[in-house]
């Protein structure tokens, strides 16, 4: 169809790809124009200031702050006013003028966007597999050893182990607990505080939680006196005080507990929100064929909201191919805790070898591409 | 809500007894460290937190006067003090060898190696009584067992605040936080404006790679990164770090804006335009405005994110004074200071708080911009 086109009109077809290249070589140009325009007036401001501010970090970190937001806003209204002024809404050729603004504007609006996330999503996926191939700094050529590295490597098959069961573990359990705190305090006069406090520790940082997790942890020997609850609880019980973090793969659960603690809360408000979806008509249905509340909740109530399960399963799996905070904080992978995120840091930074942790950050992809397509696939079917 | 249960009561009580429950074991670990942060230092090593309020056991060393300093009373030559340096409490036992050191109640007279003998009050005063005078520099050592009072104190805030450095990465944290949210959100907006409102070839496309790269795990990028960093010249800086945190923010800011901005009322746009607005001009006084709810939802949820980002923050910033985010310092405490209780639970309380404060003012926004959006998942 190309070639008809091009055999009917050649003419036409040489100045579209003219005017594209016009059009592509000006946006460019707005673009750099603008970004410059921005950077450069918030540079002379930052040396301005720099003259008379006196020497407190605080007062620096406000400045750098104030110029770092506006050099970006500065970039929006330089590169449109540029914009405008190239082809004025004005003067004879209006009507052309519009047009070309009109083809380009939108590409001003996006270019930021498409840049950083050309720079700090696309490449890095792409530069990565490249890496993959290479040895630890990066620079010679080492074909498959990494992956055949890998695939004998114990502690890789220790991650990949622990990470399954976290992946079974994590997501099983805080949409398990979610659901039943969903359904529980959607019925009582105090249940929206109630749910506030469950969903608080999602603001609490995994770090953060990390530490709270270990002080519950916290081991004494026997016969001294406990201040960790939980062996607290344990000897109060008349059992033996434990070292939680140390015991071979159940420390994997305790692990687990952390995060299964912070995300019950977002399994809880999105499955929440489901509940109340659920047309009232069905259930008092239900209720007038005498079912059970336990009836009411597994056969009219899950199965009506299995979609938002799914959507709340995917989002807590996604992070728990990624945890990362709770390992390094809590075991620092010892004991048998390694997950693939820890264990790739480790390579990155005391292994320093590049190709290597490439390769695990490649696994970790690979773990996520179905959920990816599938994000896609539902994302297309609500915008249409 | 007309359910079942609001007619049996067994039932509702059960209800309310198991959210009880629920909510009791989420909130109890961060009680235990608010508790604990606020404790004495040496109650806190020996008790557990929930028996903050009851009165500490607690075992003393003290060395009494040294011999040399006894005065003559009635024919004895007499030492008189008190077994607590500082602060008071009541003493349950008392022992002369540390092999026995709660051998016996106070008060009771007890018998020395060198001939003397030896007692000490409840309230921690002792005499000690010698038939000629004695000789001597040492003192004689007493074990007691001590029952204190409960102590709270704000000292571990005071200590983690300027002496272990948690002060100066709290506004190192800030100062990473702030652009790192509102950059972000300003590009995103631009670009969920463009993808709802204006017509261009490859819109779908490239919306659909938007979606398909919220998920990507920020371990791809990081070596990828770290390595343009250095090439560039870009290093371990404050830029550098704002504006990794707005790539891997930005497709879930994006998607999320362009859902809500693509839902606005089409009337609304079209008579501005009608009106000769320019697409930056509509942008700016219709469409920022009406998307208040969408930006304030995404903003919480960058906020929480980059606050408590501890990879982001370890890869591209430095392990120093002038850039250690509280994260980063939290986990260096957590390795160097592993058993000193009194300043973790403080630091990681004043970790903690920016965003527990964040998150109870803002949780509705933060709630909308859940429901929008689950699919990034931190």
């Amino acid at each position: 169809m190309a070639l008809t086109q091009a055999t009917r009109a050649p003419a036409t077809a040489d100045s579209k790809l003219i005017s594209l290249l016009l059009t592509i070589i000006v946006t460019l140009a707005v673009m750099a124009a603008g970004l410059a325009v921005s950077v450069a007036i918030a540079l002379a401001a930052y040396a301005l200031i720099a003259l008379f501010l006196p020497d407190s970090k605080l007062l620096w970190a406000v400045v750098v702050m104030v110029l770092g937001v506006a050099a970006c806003f500065g970039y929006f209204w330089s590169s449109n006013k540029l914009l405008d002024t190239f082809y004025p809404a004005k003067g004879a050729d209006v009507a052309a003028n519009l047009t070309k603004a009109n083809a380009i504007r939108p590409w001003l609006f996006l270019g930021p966007a498409i840049i950083i996330l050309g720079v700090y999503l696309v490449y890095p996926v792409i530069n990565s597999v490249v890496l993959s191939f290479y040895g630890p700094s990066g620079e010679n050529w080492v074909g498959g050893y990494n992956y055949n590295w890998l695939v004998h490597d114990a502690a890789f098959r220790e991650s990949v182990r622990n990470n399954i069961l976290w992946l079974v573990v994590v997501p099983a359990a805080a949409t398990f607990f979610g659901l039943i705190a969903a359904t529980l305090t959607d019925r009582i006069g105090w249940g929206n505080i109630a749910k506030s406090l469950i969903f608080m520790p999602m603001a609490i940082s995994f770090v953060g939680a990390s530490v709270i997790w270990k002080f519950i942890y916290d081991y004494r020997p026997a016969g001294s006196g406990q201040i960790g609850l939980l062996n607290a609880i344990v000897t109060s019980l008349g059992g033996e005080p434990q070292a939680w973090l140390t015991i071979p793969l159940w420390n994997n659960f305790f692990l687990m507990v952390v995060l299964i603690w912070i995300q019950t809360g977002f399994a809880m408000v999105i499955l929440s929100a489901a509940l109340r979806g659920i047309p009232e008509e069905t259930i008092e249905a239900a209720i007038i064929d005498g079912a059970s509340p336990f009836q009411i909740f597994y056969k009219i109530k899950v199965p009506q909201i299995w979609s938002t399960i799914a959507v709340v399963w995917t989002t807590i799996t996604i992070l728990v191919l990624k945890v990362f905070d709770i390992v390094i904080a809590m075991t620092n992978g010892q004991w048998g805790t390694q997950v693939l995120a820890n264990y790739m840091f480790d390579w990155m930074f005391r292994g320093l070898d590049f190709g290597r942790a490439s390769t695990i950050a490649l696994v970790i992809m690979l773990m996520v591409v179905p959920i990816m397509f599938w994000n896609v696939r539902e994302a297309r079917k609500g915008t249409r | 809500m007309s359910t079942a249960v609001g007619t049996r009561p067994a039932l509702t009580w059960a209800v309310h007894l198991a959210v009880l429950l629920l909510v009791v074991i989420w909130t109890i670990p961060t009680l235990g460290i608010l508790i604990s942060s606020f404790r004495d230092r040496d109650q806190l090593v020996v008790s557990g937190w929930w028996t903050a309020l009851t009165s500490a056991e607690r075992n003393i060393v003290a060395r009494s006067a040294p011999p040399d300093e006894a005065v003559e009373e009635n024919g004895q030559w007499v030492l008189r003090g008190n077994v607590f340096e500082e602060g008071t409490g009541s003493i349950s036992a008392f022992g002369i060898s540390i092999q026995r050191p709660r051998e016996f109640e106070p008060g009771v007279i007890a018998e020395m190696r060198d001939g003397g003998t030896v007692t000490v009050e409840e309230n921690g005063d002792y005499i000690i009584s010698y038939p000629e005078q004695p000789e001597g520099t040492r003192g004689q050592r007493l074990f007691v067992t001590s029952l204190e009072p409960p102590k709270f104190t704000t000292a571990n805030y005071e200590r983690v605040l300027f002496s272990e450095g948690i002060g100066q990465s709290f506004v190192n944290t800030l100062t990473v936080t702030i652009p790192a949210t509102v950059i972000p959100i300003l590009i995103a907006a631009y670009a969920a404006y463009a993808l709802s409102w204006m017509q261009f070839p490859g819109r779908a496309l490239l919306l659909a790679t938007i979606v398909g790269l919220i998920v990507v795990p920020l371990q791809m990028a990081l070596i990828p990164l770290l390595r343009l960093y250095n090439d560039i010249g870009v290093g371990k800086s404050f830029i550098g770090i704002w504006l990794a945190h707005t790539g891997f923010g930005l497709p879930l800011a994006v998607y999320l804006l362009r859902n809500y901005i693509a839902g606005l009322p089409r009337e609304i746009i079209e008579s501005a335009r009608v009106d000769g607005a320019s697409d930056f001009e509509i942008f700016r006084k219709i469409i920022l405005p009406l998307s208040f709810p969408a930006l304030a939802s995404f903003a919480i949820f960058q906020f929480l994110w980059v606050w408590n980002d501890l990879l982001v923050a370890t890869v591209f910033l430095g392990n120093n004074e002038e850039q250690l985010v509280m994260t980063g310092r939290l986990r260096e405490l957590l390795g160097s200071r592993g058993g000193d209780w009194e300043i973790l639970t403080a630091s990681a309380f004043v970790a903690i708080v920016v965003p527990i404060i964040v998150f109870f003012a803002l949780q509705r926004y933060l709630v909308r911009g859940l429901l929008a959006g689950s699919v990034k998942g931190g």
